[in-house]
């Protein structure tokens, strides 16, 4: 048989190594809600028996104020699991049970994991899990998803629960007599009604408490023709509760107010605190991250020591792969003549397609391999939400919301990722801004090209590149985040008029990261994943632009054509035609568009043997390329439209034409202007 | 006793929630939350620009912006 599995639960409670360990499927949905972009799913066998795994975003309730919560309470709704696994965390219990009993009440055959067991320990808190199942009544299982603890019982349970072989008698929320007294009808009305796995009584309340969305969904969805009935019992009940000293506006407080209470009253009696301090941990390392005095240069530095590392570290490795790709450039020849390949096609395999992969490989692998993993433990130990709660500040000062930064933190990954992880924004007009802005945060396409190229003109290849350098990486990022604030700004003045919002974020406890499994999983996932994508787009495109340097029409090749077209309006702002129609051709992907600026140099230009970044440097310095030229390159990568991927999920995100359009416009805009300054500034005051 | 509202509580004290005057949406928020009267609120720290500041309640930190903050109306502890 195949049974369907959801797995839910706050962020960052270990809810990816649950589904890790049980699917086997090394899937990164990091801890932030909005990493589980779309539902990931994973498959598992248990005796045979397959199970499919629903990976739902991470949330702390399903009270649907967000789109992130409306997207992981529908599907707790709507589709169809045998088994809905919460996943909770045993050092802050009473919080978790919040979202467990929200579940509870909405469906059944529902299993409670308590994660993170080996942290409670470390922190003496104890919990009785029999009784918490006894009060939950439904099963509890206790785990330490890292070390594979307690994966068997969970394993077991689900097959249990699955198969119908335990019997759940979920606890329920009680509400005042009024409300119980109508709930009771409704519900009796419901019954012929309802066939699926949405409970009776969740639907009561709601239809009590008069939630609009829900309601016009739950009729959808219950395909109810005559519901008229239930509208009268449900008219019948409000009225009761106006006449009684209950207000209509307060009932909803109630209904809220009564889940808090009971998770309340469930966590106290089942958890022993045996030392009060174990707060003082957190408290203490905040005082430090998120201090007045230290905060923000504590933030400045992180970010500083992390571009140190990777720019220094990613020197060596790459001339060794620079070298390494070009010893095999002489056998491969010899091998095609050796087969007899015309010798048009030997030099576009080999000069035109490998050439190119070696670049790409030598330029992108190493800075990606060094900071993906950095960011990844930082993204892992629970900081990145301290930094939108340090920031917050200046989002608020631009009508924005703080949350903006953590999605501007996913862009660093993917401006993809980061688009849809505006989702945790509750206000429709700060979501928009957040998405508008996401592009102007370097994606991991777009930052070793960055990082190559500032190693190349501002670092020089001596030995000792001065911290002068680093801080200049740091600037570009700081004019992203700048020009973030400055546009959100202007955005909340102009077309998304409007006053900030209200927020609350709630700050993770900090984690011990994984390091090593860290190191492996953002290799094997980030890493190669996205010099998988460059070089599958990059092997073709190294083709078709080798043929086209080599294709005359009229004495000159179709590549000059092209950017001869482009060299004028390029000039202007700093760059040249083969630059400009790099990036044109990289709205694919961005990680291309460095190999085709190279590819098109080479292809025009005189071979020679390339063995380093420095051959690099001498290739784009034949070419025409200053110190102009490299900065209005970064400047113009920080700030252009948004790659394919980015603005179809721009407009899935938003559903608008007009601000996809927006969010490829305002960006180029930026990007033109600020060439089109820093080149007009730098040809009269310093050349 | 002693009524004030939750964005002129000082750091490091703990103070008892009385009632919330925050309307629409982060009204619901903030129940959710745990912020009902009788709750121990403590202030923890603010951010580095002086706005949010970090509250622990019922064991989570949560960060509120004085704006919504100012409508929360809180009491001293040991009065209670």
């Amino acid at each position: 048989m195949k049974y369907n599995v959801a797995l839910i639960g706050n962020p960052n409670v270990g809810k990816s190594t649950v589904f890790n360990a049980l699917t086997g499927m090394h899937q990164h949905t990091g801890n932030w809600p909005g990493k589980t972009v779309s539902l990931a799913s994973g498959m598992f066998k248990y005796n045979n028996n397959t199970y499919e795994m629903y990976d739902l975003p991470g949330t702390y309730s399903l009270i649907a104020h967000s789109e992130e919560e409306r997207v992981a309470r529908d599907a707790i709704m709507y589709d169809k699991h045998d088994v809905t696994i919460v996943v909770c965390d045993a050092t802050c219990l009473e919080r978790n049970l919040n979202l467990v009993l929200q579940i509870l009440e909405i469906t059944k055959d529902v299993i409670v994991c308590v994660n993170l067991l080996d942290e409670a320990k470390k922190k003496h808190i104890e919990i009785d899990l029999e009784l918490l199942s006894k009060k939950l009544g439904v099963p509890v299982v206790g785990c330490t998803a890292r070390s594979k603890q307690g994966l068997d019982q969970l394993l077991e349970k689900i097959e249990k629960v699955a198969t119908k072989q335990i019997k759940e008698t979920p606890t329920k929320v009680r509400y005042n007599r009024i409300i119980e007294e109508g709930i009771k009808e409704i519900v009796e009305a419901l019954k012929p009604l309802n066939n699926t796995k949405i409970e009776n009584r969740f639907i009561a309340i709601k239809l009590i408490d008069d939630d609009e969305i829900i309601r016009k969904d739950l009729y959808k969805y219950l395909k109810i023709s005559n519901k008229k009935k239930l509208e009268r019992l449900v008219s019948k009940t409000r009225v009761k509760l106006l006449d009684s000293d209950i207000k209509l506006d307060e009932l909803k407080d109630e209904i809220v107010k009564k889940i808090v209470l009971k998770a309340e009253e469930i966590a106290s009696s089942t958890t022993t605190y045996k030392d009060s301090n174990y707060q003082k941990r957190t408290t203490k390392i905040d005082r430090f991250l998120t201090n007045k005095l230290t905060g923000i240069p504590v933030m400045l530095l992180l970010l500083i020591v992390v571009f140190y590392i990777t720019i220094i570290g990613a020197n060596y490795p790459s001339d060794l792969l620079f070298s390494m790709f070009n010893s095999f450039e002489g056998p491969l020849i010899s091998f095609f003549n050796f087969l007899h390949f015309p010798t048009f096609l030997t030099d576009a395999l080999v000069l035109g397609a490998y050439k190119t992969l070696g670049w790409v490989v030598s330029v992108m692998l190493p800075p990606m391999a060094i900071f993906f993993p950095m960011f990844t433990i930082l993204e892992d130990s629970g900081y990145l939400p301290r930094i939108a709660f340090n920031l917050d500040r200046c989002f608020k000062k631009c009508n924005a919301c703080g949350k903006q930064a953590l999605t501007m933190c996913m862009g660093f990954g993917c401006n993809a990722v980061g688009v849809s992880g505006c989702r945790i924004i509750d206000s429709k007009r700060e979501r928009l801004i957040a998405i508008l802005t996401n592009n102007f945060v370097p994606c991991n396409g777009r930052f070793p090209a960055i990082i190559s190229i500032i190693t190349m003109f501002f670092v020089g290849f001596s030995t000792g590149a001065s911290l002068l350098k680093v801080f200049f990486l740091t600037a570009v990022i700081l004019l992203g985040i700048f020009t973030t604030l400055f546009v959100s700004n202007i955005l909340s003045r102009t077309l998304l008029k409007g006053e900030p919002s209200s927020f609350t974020l709630e700050l993770p406890p900090y984690r011990k990261p994984q390091y090593l499994k860290v190191i492996i999983r953002s290799i094997m996932d980030r890493t190669l994943r996205v010099l998988l994508r460059a070089i599958v787009v990059a092997l073709p495109t190294g083709l078709v632009i080798y043929l086209f340097a080599n294709v005359n029409i009229e004495g000159t090749s179709i590549l000059l054509h092209l950017s001869n077209f482009l060299d004028p309006f390029a000039t202007i702002i700093g760059l040249d035609g083969v630059i400009l129609l790099a990036f044109i051709l990289g709205f694919p992907a961005n990680e291309i568009v460095v190999p085709i600026i190279i590819m098109s140099y080479l292809s025009t230009g005189v071979m020679t043997d390339f063995t380093s970044l420095v051959d690099l440097k001498q290739l784009l310095v034949d070419n025409g390329w200053t110190t102009l030229t490299a900065i209005c390159t970064i400047l113009f990568s920080l700030m252009h439209w948004p790659c394919s991927t980015t603005c179809l999920t721009i407009k899935k995100e938003t559903g608008s034409l007009k601000w996809t359009l927006l969010s490829i416009l305002i960006p180029t805009i930026c990007g033109i202007t600020l060439c089109f300054i820093t080149a007009t500034i730098f040809r009269l005051f310093i050349i | 006793m002693k009524e004030y509202t939750l964005n002129k509580v000082p750091i490091s004290s703990t103070v008892i929630l009385k009632s919330l005057k925050n309307e629409g949406s982060i009204r619901r928020r903030l129940l959710d939350i745990g912020f009902i009267p009788g709750t121990k609120i403590e202030c923890v720290l603010t951010s580095p620009f002086k706005d949010p500041t970090l509250y622990r309640i019922r064991g989570t930190l949560i960060a509120i912006r004085s704006d919504d903050a100012k409508n929360i109306i809180v009491e001293d502890l040991y009065e209670v």
